[in-house]
């Protein structure tokens, strides 16, 4: 990310407190700390510079101060910082000369900087040593880029705090606190997804997304999988068999999941001869594509704790299958039952 | 066994996005060209050994969560299988060998089924 036209900072180099860190540092370190660290000059400091030129009168700094509300400015020339002149310089000139001497007779000639690819932490080490309370930030070609206060770096810290704290309600409102959440005599998530028959490069996405679904509602791994394979296998065959694919539905309630199916025809005229492992009715073309090995449904059967096929030739199918959530497997979905 | 040793033994290509193979352990393998057999018989961790190179092998080793799919005989899945294959963080590999050869030095190399 830094150009290689700087020297690469301590903390680049040797990471925080230059030295790896350890398990220990890593305990002591509190996130303010933390933030000093990974918050950079640029992104807290002051992009809108007020300026002035060496041979600018004091009296018209003295009005930039007042209408910013600041206590100093960098001296630019031709673009080049030359100095800095503070209200403290000001007073000074006050004391011995006037107002209407020139800003380069009084200005600092020697400007403590700090760089702008810089930590935060070491703009508050620059403050402490140099007891200034504004620091011009330069860039790694020393160019003036904006003008740092430790009012700037508590802002910056307390906004990245704030977005800290956002994502972290974020992440812990998981989805798995659903069920907890919602106080009913029968809380029920339905998700239904429209099946295309032959729409085999969409084939498994319904499978895939009801897999992280679940996930997220903080379902055992175990009846995910196996939710997720008869699923799967059934999306396959609304997509394989249907005459116009079909419905596929899943139902997640605390105490089981189930998962069906419905099309429209062209319906199983023997459904006992359908549920033999490796009867397939499946077109050769779809079995080069390594579909129709007369497993699906014996794959689903064996997932599931319940599975229900009726059919009537043309006219549709319909298939219903259950997982029970045992009471023993304290899932996020089955915290939610009352 | 981790997952960059077996793509050195064997030479495979990768054709999805490279990451860092050491920390993926192989637990065991599967090979079959049949999709609802490899749903049965392949676990989590497992490498997958195949011909098929079209876009559903991918949806099924996402489910299972294999280590990764060795395709074989230099099938060539094309590039609309690779992106799917990337954007749901399974892994496709290829090689000229055959399935046999391939399972044979998986053996060798005391990769059985967990």
């Amino acid at each position: 990310m830094s150009p290689k036209t700087r020297p690469q900072t301590e903390q680049e180099i040797y990471g925080r407190r230059g030295r790896p860190i350890t398990d220990q540092d890593a305990h002591d370190i509190s996130r303010v700390e933390e933030l000093s660290y990974d918050l950079k000059v640029h992104e807290v400091m002051a992009t809108e510079l007020r300026t002035a030129s060496p041979d600018m009168p004091l009296s018209e700094v003295l009005e930039i101060l007042r209408i910013g509300r600041i206590s100093g400015v960098p001296v630019l020339q031709d673009d080049e910082m030359v100095g800095i002149i503070s209200l403290e310089d000001i007073v000074h000139a006050m004391y011995k000369g006037g107002l209407e001497e020139p800003v380069s007779k009084y200005m600092t000639r020697e400007v403590v900087t700090v760089a702008n690819y810089e930590s935060v932490v070491k703009a508050i080490e620059t403050f402490t040593l140099s007891r200034l309370g504004r620091l011009p930030v330069v860039d790694e070609n020393n160019k003036l880029v904006g003008m740092i206060t430790k009012g700037d770096i508590t802002r910056g810290i307390l906004v990245a705090l704030q977005k800290d704290y956002q994502e972290e309600e974020v992440r812990r409102y998981r989805a798995s606190h659903l069920f907890q959440d919602i106080i009913s005599d029968r809380t029920t998530l339905v998700m239904r997804y429209n099946i295309q028959a032959r729409d085999f490069n969409h084939g498994g996405n319904a499978s895939s997304h009801i897999k992280r679904a679940l996930t997220r509602l903080g379902a055992d791994p175990q009846i995910t999988r196996r939710c997720g394979i008869a699923v799967y296998e059934a999306e396959m065959n609304l997509i394989i068999h249907t005459d116009n694919g079909g419905i596929l539905k899943l139902e997640v309630e605390p105490h089981r999941i189930t998962m069906s199916t419905i099309d429209d025809g062209p319906g199983i005229p023997d459904i006992a001869q359908a549920l033999t492992p490796g009867y397939s009715t499946a077109t050769e073309q779809v079995r080069e594509m390594g579909f129709g090995a007369g497993m699906g449904l014996v794959n689903m059967k064996r997932c599931v704790d319940t599975l229900e096929l009726d059919s009537t030739v043309g006219k549709g199918s319909k298939l219903l299958m259950r997982i029970i959530i045992p009471s023993q497997t304290l899932t996020g979905i089955r915290e939610g039952q009352k | 066994m981790n997952l960059q040793q077996v793509i050195e033994k064997l030479e495979l290509n990768v054709l999805t996005e490279p990451r860092d193979f050491s920390t993926i352990e192989v637990t065991g393998g599967y090979t079959s060209d049949l999709l609802s057999c490899v749903m049965a018989g392949a676990k989590t961790g497992y490498l997958w050994m195949t011909l098929q190179a079209h876009m559903n092998i991918v949806a099924v080793a996402a489910l299972l969560e294999v280590a990764a799919i060795i395709i074989s005989e230099d099938a060539q899945p094309d590039q609309a299988t690779i992106d799917k294959a990337n954007q749901q963080g399974v892994i496709l590999l290829s090689t000229p060998r055959k399935n046999f050869e391939i399972d044979g030095k998986l053996w060798e190399m005391g990769i059985h089924d967990a």
